[in-house]
């Protein structure tokens, strides 16, 4: 099957700083793809450079069979691919529904679809009509990912969900994953590797701005040469 | 979001907050002015010219507040378009002759409100070609901000200086809106309440617009967070064109009305008035039209009450206003960011 998304030696810099040095990735269509690497390795870069909110230097990213690498944000997002960025990206004076509200089409809801996220985040329809930044850390993260899937997408692109989360929280995040992958492909950056290593059903690891390897959750999962070679690994849960 | 057991301090401040928190802040500020000045009916009088004075200010500023929040531009030329508000207005007015000056109350008042319009609307325009021109090629850049539209105002004054000359314009006010009335023994203006009343009515129309409407939501989130709004799928670049113009509209108005309450009018008319718009803008919190209503009320009566009490430092003491406020809420009053 083609890819979903296709990342052809894509070079980022930031400022005066090359991140990115020839990038190049295949996300197949369907579950969830996980990108690893340790601190500044380049994976939020990655994750941004392919919805347009920083502008590669040279390479191509498709997805599907469109070229989307000089498409504005916008555009992008229009296409059917969400982001959840690692600050969540929550408008923390609009309320719960308001929030959600501006990540649906046309600002209206499907009844059904709202109802099933409700029941994969019950604090979402407990504090509907709450300030958003009153809102504890995991709650704003369950947020952040209720509005990316509030339309159904093709594509999600998500950043780092766990970090700061407690283990019970963690748990949660793994169930409601596996439900979302269901309908969608996710991308997923992380660096808690329990985590990745429970939704992951491809992974890359990503050091210096390339990918060092690539291959199945399930071969890295089971080699510990392979990870102690390529991860500097966070297990707890 | 848990209740737990908080110190009393924390509880007294979650109640004041509760009640109402700094929106009571003109209420204590008309409290103490009272106690000083003693007598109800100039403190009444110097009220309601503080109300009228702040609603006007509200007016230009609440504009900026939402460019300053949304575009992140420091638009020192703001003020031109007060000052351009406040000549296209006066212009008008004296065209219209005798509709304004004369007898008829509809009459007068169809040739104040086209006066606004034309203000309003020139506002509006020369805001879309502000933006495409001079501040389009600035953004995410407060310096060159700063001192292209820094530019930008001296050139506008220039301009106001070749078309109306130097020396002052008599605004004529329509008859109408002449003269006080007198109510419970306290003499009131009557251009000073259909000046409150139309900045009432800009204020709830623009709290309808942005807490009732699709585009209000995208601005207000777009003040908090654009890039986000921009991975949702939205063009935050047209909306900083409509956001530019509405609050250049909204500058003009309030320097057409500041016009009509002056009755004479230079050219450093919107330069003298920044000085107060950016105090308004600052102590209410960028990007929010509550905290731009509740700071330019705050001046108005600041500036009303301490040029009676102590006429030299009437500036200065919104000044002081200002730095009380900023050390005590570095983000200002009603900040549209909540952090």
């Amino acid at each position: 099957m083609a890819p979903i998304l296709r990342l052809d030696d894509v070079h980022t810099d930031i400022a005066q700083y090359q991140i990115l040095h020839g990038m190049s990735l295949e996300v197949p269509e369907g579950g969830v793809h996980v990108i690893l690497g340790r601190n500044g390795a380049g994976k939020t870069t990655t994750l941004r450079t392919i919805m347009g909110l920083w502008k590669p230097r040279q390479g191509a990213i498709r997805f599907r069979d469109l070229d989307i690498t000089k498409l504005q944000t916008p555009d992008i997002a229009r296409l059917g691919i969400a982001f959840v960025p690692e600050n969540m990206g929550i408008f923390g004076g609009l309320t719960i529904e308001e929030n959600m509200r501006l990540a649906s089409d046309d600002g209206s809801f499907d009844t059904e679809r709202l109802a099933r996220i409700h029941a994969i985040f019950p604090a979402i329809k407990q504090f509907w009509q709450k300030p958003a930044h009153a809102l504890s850390g995991g709650q704003k993260q369950m947020l952040a990912i209720s509005r990316a899937i509030i339309e159904k997408r093709d594509l999600i692109l998500i950043d780092e969900p766990t970090k700061g989360l407690a283990p019970s929280i963690i748990r949660n995040m793994i169930a409601a994953f596996r439900e979302i992958a269901e309908e969608t492909t996710i991308l997923l950056v992380e660096q808690n590797f329990h985590f990745a290593k429970a939704l992951g059903q491809t992974v890359a690891v990503i050091d210096d701005g390339r990918i060092v390897h690539r291959g199945t959750m399930a071969d890295l999962a089971g080699d510990a040469a392979l990870q102690g070679r390529f991860l500097s690994l966070s297990v707890e849960a | 979001m848990t209740e737990t057991t908080a110190s009393l301090p924390t509880r007294i401040k979650a109640d004041i907050e509760r009640f109402g928190g700094v929106l009571w802040l003109p209420v204590v500020l008309a409290v103490v002015a009272l106690i000083l000045i003693g007598q109800p009916s100039t403190w009444a009088t110097l009220t309601i010219a503080g109300l009228a004075m702040g609603m006007m200010i509200f007016l230009m500023a609440s504009g900026l507040s939402l460019i300053f929040g949304l575009m992140d531009v420091l638009n020192f030329g703001h003020s031109a378009f007060v000052t351009a508000g406040a000549f296209i207005g006066a212009t008008v007015l004296a065209w219209l002759g005798f509709w304004v000056t004369g007898g008829n109350p509809a009459l007068n008042l169809t040739g104040l409100l086209l006066a606004i319009a034309a203000a309003t609307i020139f506002g509006a325009l020369a805001g879309w070609f502000f933006e495409r021109v001079v501040i389009r090629p600035v953004y995410q850049d407060h310096l060159r901000q700063i001192l292209i539209t820094v530019g930008a105002l001296i050139v506008a004054e220039e301009l106001v200086l070749l078309v109306w000359g130097g020396a002052p314009i008599p605004v004529p006010r329509p008859q109408v809106l002449t003269g006080s009335i007198i109510f419970a023994g306290v003499s009131v203006e009557i251009y000073r309440i259909f000046a409150f009343l139309l900045g009432l009515l800009v204020y709830v129309a623009m709290y309808l617009l942005l807490n009732r409407t699709r585009l209000g939501l995208l601005i207000r989130a777009g003040v908090e967070n654009r890039e986000m709004v921009e991975a949702l799928g939205f063009r935050v670049d047209r909306l900083f064109i409509l956001v530019f113009m509405a609050g250049s509209a909204l500058a003009a108005m309030g320097g057409a009305m500041w016009a009509g309450y002056q009755g004479l009018i230079t050219a450093a008319l919107g330069s003298e008035m920044m000085i107060l718009v950016f105090i308004v803008v600052i102590i209410g919190g960028l990007g929010s039209i509550q905290g731009s209503l509740l700071g330019a009320i705050l001046v108005g009566l600041m500036a009303n009450y301490v040029a009676f009490l102590v006429p030299k430092m009437a500036l200065a003491s919104n000044m002081l206003l200002m730095m009380a406020i900023l050390l005590w809420r570095p983000y200002g009053l009603l900040p549209a960011v909540k952090r």
